[in-house]
């Protein structure tokens, strides 16, 4: 049915927490009074970007725009606007007397294509003062959760969002809660809740971010999960390498403490519950699920294997739910805000089953060679090349895009002819990379994917906890194979030997730090083979990394004699006067590339 | 603190809305910098510095000073935003202590945006 005229009510987290929500019910039953109901429709929107005058409201087809509406401006702005016609100037936006002359940050790329759900308060709110939590609508969606719905209610409505784990593997979180409560009702003994803060990839902190921008909306996710779960103990693990977040964390525990949001009788509904934070000492197997609880428990951080699920027996044999930051930061808005509205964004159909896609958002960081590396929150299917060329500005210096690593240690590189591929849990695990917690390291023509994949092998044998042979061992000879390669020593054999060691630790390595261990030369073998051939074959590292396949020279056409590189380089292998050309000593020349920084000419020449 | 009930929660809510925007309190105008590991790391510590010493000096009575988190575009910071009543928020951004000093006085007490400094105006989009 047509209606002549639109109301566009925003329901981005400012105006919802100025009470857009309750106007949008306001002016419903206000046009029925009017008659006017089968004329205009009221619709919520997203975030319209004027957070600071909300809530705000657009009439459509007329393009006018309210701010700042309340309750009682309602009557007289249907009777007035909508059914006379007249629009309400005294509500209207009137732009300051002198012109921002600046461009709108919702206009600006980085901005533009972002949207901040996990990232709501970010830059809004004091993260050491809780009230200014409570004052953008945080802890509405535990109230809600403890007066108006059931442990089951909770558990559905965060099955139905279709919560995947943000961790890395993608597991629906309403299922794992499920499980664990029922695991706990069977036994008879306690749950326990846990939140993974042992971000551990190089280039990723996400998580770290979340929780210094916004801790309590992981404390009160992790109270509504404990509530639907049945738990009254909570802990968070994390690193120890992050003393800002702990810090923020454990004033955010006590203020929620003082306030009896943790304790016993929370908010007076017979709700006992409380977090406890443990530092891990930063061994990167502590992110997988069993070494964490081993952790935990005060015991060496190896992982067992899984043919009992933590969620039935964990921490001290009692059933545990763990998630990572970012999946308990995402509960409460679900809550809040619903099922549906939370699987509206993102891809697939989450409604009858968790997997059949990839709901809500992710927050990556955005790093490597790429214009604005940062922390970016995005809907999920968005595509790879919207992520790095409109949000991160594309590659510095006009270089040429080679592959994007993401999913850290365990994810694998992709190449350009993938950049349209949307960004889910499943179209990244099908192209042989993973979502994995989220970092994304951009690379340009200058990397050398032969060397990426010996970087993250060599981070992942210094890791692996050596319990299980197939990781420890295959790890170790797929390094010494790629410093081989790497040092021109590679034998054409060596690219098969690669991928048989790379599947049988997929099939054979105790957890999934080993499991996904071989993913980066997996996905460098499948997408970039022609260059472990042009090292193994030719003897030649096209992007002129690996030092014993590169030699450096001075192209006599292009240096002009700027005298940039001489002071550069330490070992005086570069000589020459002032307006007159240079050249290079190759028996001198340590290959450190400090000359091709400086040289403003591109007249050092690496091949 | 005696345990919060439920209505205690909503009247935090509004007590709190009133110091935090500037819709209903009585400050002119507030200055947030950000300060996650990023813009720590970046030097934002001094630039907080900087800004309350401005403050301190200059007497001023009517501008709220707050903190925040990583504002996202890491590679910028120190970042810092600056709200004027009635004015969509403002971020700066690759801050020093001086272009603290200058963004205080040219835009928060001169009203003018400094705009060698200025990255853009407005809010992010959410939810």
């Amino acid at each position: 049915m047509a209606y002549r005229t639109h109301v566009l009510i925003c329901g981005g987290t400012g105006c919802v927490s100025s009470g857009s929500f309750e106007l949008r019910g306001v002016f419903t039953a206000e046009l029925q009074k009017q008659g006017l109901a089968k004329e205009v429709q009221v619709i919520i929107t997203g975030c319209q970007g004027f957070c600071a005058e909300g809530p705000i409201m657009i009439v459509q087809p007329d393009g006018v725009f309210y701010c700042g509406v309340q309750k009682k401006d309602i009557p007289n702005l249907v009777t007035e606007h909508l059914l006379k016609g007249r629009p309400v100037k005294k509500l209207m936006y009137t732009p300051p007397v002198e012109k921002v002359p600046i461009p709108a940050l919702k206009d600006i790329p980085f901005f533009a294509k972002q949207r901040l759900v996990v990232l709501r308060n970010r830059g809004l709110i004091d993260p050491e003062r809780i009230d200014d939590y409570i004052a953008v609508g945080g802890y509405t969606a535990l109230v809600k959760a403890l007066t108006e719905m059931t442990p089951e209610d909770i558990i559905s409505e965060i099955k139905r969002s279709g919560l995947r784990g943000r961790g890395g593997g993608g597991f629906p979180a309403g299922i794992k809660w499920e499980t664990c409560r029922r695991a706990a009702q069977k036994r008879g003994v306690a749950p326990v809740v846990v939140c993974n803060a042992d971000e551990g990839d190089p280039g990723a902190f996400m998580d770290r971010s979340i929780i210094e921008c916004d801790p309590h909306s992981v404390v009160e996710g992790m109270i509504i999960g404990a509530s639907a779960i049945g738990c009254s103990e909570g802990f968070v693990y994390i690193r120890h390498e992050y003393p800002i977040a702990r810090e923020r964390l454990l004033k955010a525990l006590e203020q929620a403490r003082d306030y009896g949001l943790l304790g016993n009788d929370i908010l007076g509904t017979g709700l006992n519950f409380d977090i406890e934070i443990v530092q891990g000492a930063g061994a990167f197997v502590c992110g997988e699920s069993t070494a964490l609880m081993a952790s935990l428990e005060g015991k060496i951080g190896e992982p067992r294997a899984k043919y009992i699920h933590t969620v039935e027996y964990g921490y001290k044999n009692q059933p545990t739910n763990l998630n990572n930051v970012e999946t308990w930061a995402n509960v409460p808005l679900i809550v809040n805000r619903g099922a549906g509205w939370f699987s509206s964004m993102g891809t697939g159909d989450v409604a009858e089953n968790p997997w059949g896609g990839s709901s809500g958002t992710k927050v990556f960081s955005l790093v490597g060679k790429v214009n604005n590396t940062g922390l970016i929150e995005v809907p999920m299917g968005i595509s790879l090349r919207e992520i790095i060329f409109d949000i991160g500005g594309g590659i510095p210096g006009g270089r040429e895009f080679k592959a994007v690593q993401t999913g850290g240690p365990s994810g694998g590189c992709l190449p350009s002819s993938l950049l349209d591929m949307p960004v889910d849990f499943d179209s990244l695990t099908e192209a042989g990379s993973m979502m994995g917690s989220g970092g994304m390291i951009v690379m340009d023509d200058h990397t050398c994917m032969v060397d990426v994949a010996r970087y993250f092998i060599n981070f992942l044998t210094e890791e692996s906890c050596g319990k299980c042979i197939p990781c420890r061992e295959g790890l170790r000879h797929s390094l010494r194979i790629l410093n081989n390669i790497s040092d021109g020593n590679g034998r054409p054999e060596d690219v098969d030997l690669l991928q048989e060691m790379g599947e049988v630790m997929q099939d054979s390595c105790l957890c999934a730090l080993g499991t996904s261990a071989p993913n980066p030369v997996l996905s460098t073998l499948r997408y970039f083979k022609g260059e472990y051939e042009a090292h193994i074959k030719d003897h030649r590292c096209p992007g002129g990394v690996c030092k014993a396949l590169v030699e450096y020279s001075i192209d006599q056409q292009l240096c002009d004699g700027c005298h940039a590189c001489v002071p550069a380089c330490s070992t005086q292998a570069i000589t020459g006067k002032v307006k007159e050309k240079h050249t290079l000593d190759k028996t001198k020349c340590i290959k450190c590339g400090a000359c091709i920084e400086v040289c403003k000419r591109e007249a050092v020449l690496r091949v | 603190m005696p345990k919060l009930t439920i209505e205690d929660l909503k009247r935090i809510s509004e007590q709190a809305k009133a110091t935090m925007t500037l819709r209903s309190g009585t400050a002119r105008a507030k200055v947030t910098v950000h300060m996650g590991t990023c813009g720590i790391s970046a030097g934002a510590r001094e630039v907080m510095a900087a800004l309350l010493k401005e403050i301190e000096t200059g007497g001023v009575t009517d501008v709220l000073v707050g903190t925040s988190g990583c504002a996202g575009l890491c590679s910028r910071e120190p970042m810092a935003t600056v709200e004027i009543r009635g004015q969509p928020p403002v971020k700066y951004v690759d801050l020093s202590p001086e272009k603290m000093g200058q963004v205080f006085r040219k835009h928060v007490m001169g009203g003018t945006i400094l705009m060698e400094y200025a990255l853009a105006a407005g809010s992010e989009t959410t939810g």
